[in-house]
């Protein structure tokens, strides 16, 4: 047992309080001095905080003056800190991965109250640690060169923001954007809050910045298909859509869109508030400036005639042979700037959208008051004339509500205000805001709140109960085709029925439909909601636990447009960083194959998903290529001959940990030995 | 390795209880389980003290003999988690992990162990509630079961994996072995492992 001729150190950190009010951390450590003895330890000691220079200090010194060969550091999860410690061995000369760190706060003292059973199973983790280590070898990270050029998926504020810092900075980006333009939802707003500035006059300079840019190549109308590789050398898919217009040749004139004899409602950009034709740009500013054809509603491709826009286009750009293409692209790291879907406000039936005209979404309003909107900025109910006398706003729409979204969607409270300031500035309607809290925590965003009730704006504190157009009080006689709201006023204390002529649905943020598919396309995590997963919720918020896939924006959770810009300039200067240095450093847990071992069986052979697993006909082996291999393990485990083994998840290593894990009992003794 | 020695099962309950008390191993992956069980400590949800983690890569590095090596050291139970099917960070790693833990159920169902100590449990990186609650439910059912009885000399633990295969294939009168009739049903289906 190679254990017995190391000399090892174990080091258990009471984490403040942390660990130590639950687990006796004294007791523990001086357990491990004397009773793991016999196993190697040489020194065990405990500290206040081992992460801190003291507490590495005391590794070094030990190391250096002990003469340590192995290290256990009983602490916090190693998702945590192990780079800490490893670091104070290699300091101290000892390779790193002679160091192992066991957790047991977020597995012991954070999960368990009876103090004693604690203590018990702090023993047996730092027992398992003591054995593993035993098996450790030294070993030497990876280095991986760094492709220079980044994928950034989403062309909405955080997606532009993220590809313009870095092509700023002198490296390509490919900017992927389902859409036929850039600009996300933030170009379909009017103004923004707290300011009030117009959200197309400060977005559409920096939609022109990316599309002009020349380390920037845009891929409209596409999507991400195929993710292969790992950090720094990735390999895109990307499925370019036909657009029907030969990009080459058109000037973006507009022609075709004005000779297109088909009007579609348009879902996407103008929330079905408006139409557009079916060779379209969604919007005047879009970016790319040329147009696409909507094939599935498109009359040629419906009769085979029509071809009204190839007969008027001048440049002889409309090709209506175009097919999809994939697009290949070798990337270093990745974006993902997937931002974020409205909650469809039909699933709350009660609150009529859908069912009572003049019931509308937040996006709905956010078209309307737009001045390039589909009613001129004017607003008016569904009929597209009246203009509302009152008009009621009903926050958390699918929000912070346990049978939809427990969430709170951030943005909908600053845009609530936002709505009821515009709505006076355009009419002279009463407004109500019925909401919940009033979250306006943001710089000036209070200070906008107290202008707003100034304003004359009337604010009911309670949730909206239904929405209805059928009278029920004698009182409400008047009220005929107007909308009733019942609502229970909390600070009054009794049930209100407030008429109105227009109702306003903040309706919530959830991730895109597909936010599942792409966390698994790209490899990383989302919680059950669909948000992505950072790597630390605080201090390393827009990487994912995938190393080179970063994200920004809403896709990490609902957020307003200062946190996305912000997030992507901070996933920009992470990237920047990695580009900088030309190659990193990754963990060396790959798979090898002792050939002299290795009988050909190729059991392993179909096992791999990265297809690392090569046999050579001639010798009758099998190979691990290592540039492939991501070190999960899988063939490893399947060897009969066991001629495979995984750096850093050795058998001998996890073997080891399962007898140490196992020598204490669950009330903390050495499990009584007996000869066999 | 001290495969001459043999360790005597779990030990005395712990002061002022006389409930048992199962030790397990749990063998967690790298990305959503450890993960999971990551999030359970930092929300600071309680769940018994019974399991003891391993962290391994990916469910598909557990190699069987993990596992026979866990019983065969004391364990009165083993965990294996993953990522749920489809959301394996190794892509479909997680559903190599499955076939294998259901033909290794029926390996060890025959050397008497019964099912409800060999469980699976698939957990997100964000489900730190279902992993504690799962460890909590899975805990109460091997104590249940009560110590894990070793064939005819069911005090011990036969303290490696070749002393448990062949107190399996010598001690397998008592208790009865499982009969070939039941050997030969057909696997579980996916619902009955995961549940």
């Amino acid at each position: 047992m190679s254990s017995a001729q190391e000399r090892i150190g174990v080091y258990v950190c009471h984490c403040g309080s942390n660990i130590a009010a639950t687990v006796d951390v004294e007791a523990v450590s001086e357990w491990a001095g004397q009773e793991l003895a016999g196993r190697g330890v040489v020194v065990a000691r405990d500290s206040k905080f081992m992460c801190a220079s003291s507490g590495q200090e005391l590794i070094e010194k030990d190391i250096e003056e002990l003469g340590l060969t192995r290290v256990v550091v009983a602490a916090c999860s190693p998702h945590m800190h192990e780079k800490t410690f490893r670091g104070a061995c290699a300091r101290a000369g000892l390779n790193p991965y002679l160091c192992e760190l066991v957790s047991i706060r977020e597995q012991v003292s954070w999960v368990h109250s009876d103090r004693a059973a604690a203590t018990a199973k702090a023993k047996a983790v730092i027992a398992g640690g003591v054995l593993r280590v035993g098996e450790h070898v030294p070993l030497e990270p990876l280095r991986v060169p760094i492709n220079p050029t980044t994928l950034v998926v989403g062309g909405g504020i955080a997606g532009i923001s993220t590809a313009l810092e870095i092509a700023d900075a002198g490296f390509p980006v490919h900017l992927v954007e389902r859409q036929p333009s850039i600009g996300g939802h933030m170009a379909q707003f009017d103004k923004t809050f707290p300011t009030l500035d117009c959200a197309a006059c400060i977005l559409t300079p920096k939609m022109v910045d990316a599309g002009m840019h020349k380390g920037i190549t845009l891929h409209t109308w596409s999507e991400v298909t195929d993710v292969k590789g790992y950090v720094g050398n990735f390999t895109v898919t990307i499925k370019e859509r036909a657009r029907y217009i030969n990009a080459e040749l058109c000037t973006g004139c507009g022609i075709c869109q004005e000779k297109c004899p088909i009007r579609v409602q348009d879902n996407v950009f103008e929330a079905g508030l408006g139409f557009r034709k079916v060779a379209y740009m969604p919007f005047p500013q879009a970016v790319p400036k040329y147009p696409v054809i909507d094939g599935p509603n498109c009359t040629y491709f419906e009769k085979g005639t029509c071809k009204a826009c190839e007969k008027f286009c001048p440049t002889n750009a409309i090709d209506f042979n175009q097919v999809d293409r994939d697009v290949i692209v070798e990337v270093g790291n990745i974006v993902l700037a997937t931002g974020f879907e409205l909650f469809d406000a039909r699933r709350i039936e009660q609150y009529g959208y859908g069912r009572l005209p003049n019931v509308f979404t937040s996006l709905e309003f956010e078209r309307m008051s737009n001045a390039a909107g589909p009613t001129n900025g004017r607003i008016v109910l569904r009929d597209g004339v009246t203009e509302p006398r009152s008009v009621g706003i009903i926050h958390c729409v699918g929000s912070r509500d346990r049978n939809y979204n427990s969430h709170c969607s951030a943005i909908c409270c600053m845009q609530s205000l936002k709505f009821a300031h515009l709505i006076g500035d355009h009419t002279d309607a009463t407004v109500h805001n019925f909401y919940i809290d009033i979250r306006a925590p943001g710089k000036a965003y209070d200070e906008f709140y107290q202008r707003v009730l100034e304003e004359g704006t009337i604010f009911v504190r309670g949730r909206v109960a239904e929405v209805t157009d059928s009278l029920r009080l004698p009182a409400e006689a008047d009220a005929e085709g107007r909308l009733i709201i019942q609502v229970e006023d909390t600070l009054v204390g009794r049930q209100r029925r407030i008429p109105v002529d227009m109702v306003i649905l903040a309706a919530g943020l959830e991730p895109p439909a597909d936010a599942k598919e792409t966390a698994r396309l790209f490899g990383i995590s989302c919680s059950s909601d669909g948000w992505v997963i950072e790597r630390h919720p605080k201090l390393d918020p827009v990487a994912t636990m995938t190393d080179g896939v970063f994200a920004a924006g809403c896709a990490l959770g609902p957020r307003d447009i200062p946190a996305s810009v912000s997030n992507g300039a901070a996933a920009a200067a992470r990237i920047l960083g990695r580009i900088q240095q030309k190659e990193m450093a990754i963990e060396p847990v790959r798979a090898t194959v002792d050939e002299a071992r290795c009988s050909g069986c190729r059991i392993c052979n179909d096992l791999c998903p990265y297809n690392a697993i090569v046999y050579h006909a001639d010798r009758a082996v099998t190979e691990v290529n290592p540039a492939l291999c991501q070190g999960c393990g899988t063939c490893v485990a399947a060897c009969p001959a066991g001629a495979i083994s995984g750096t850093g998840f050795s058998d001998a290593q996890i073997l080891s940990q399962i007898e140490g894990l196992l020598m204490v009992s669950a009330s903390g003794q050495l499990r009584e030995v007996v000869p066999a | 390795m001290s495969t001459t020695t043999t360790h005597a099962p779990a030990g005395p309950a712990p002061a002022g209880g006389s409930a048992f008390e199962p030790v397990m191993i749990g063998f967690t992956c790298n990305w959503c389980s450890y993960r999971a069980a990551d999030l359970a400590g930092t929300a600071r949800i309680k769940y018994p003290p019974n399991v003891r983690l391993i962290r391994l890569m990916c469910s598909g590095r557990l190699d069987p003999a993990f596992v026979l090596k866990a019983f065969a050291e004391g364990a009165d139970g083993v965990m294996v988690s993953g990522c749920w099917p489809g959301e394996c960070h190794y892509i479909e790693q997680n559903i190599k992990a499955l076939r294998r833990l259901t033909l290794l159920r029926r390996v060890t169902e025959a050397m008497g162990i019964e099912p409800a100590r060999l469980q699976l449990l698939w957990a997100s990186a964000a489900e730190g509630q279902r992993f504690a609650n799962e460890v909590g439910r899975i805990v109460e059912e091997v104590r249940a079961l009560g110590p894990l009885a070793w064939g005819r000399d069911g005090a011990r633990s036969p303290g490696s994996v070749e002393a448990a295969l062949a107190l399996a294939a010598t001690g397998s009168s008592d208790p009865p072995p499982v009969s070939p009739a039941d050997i030969d049903q057909p696997a579980p289906a996916l619902a009955e492992v995961t549940a």
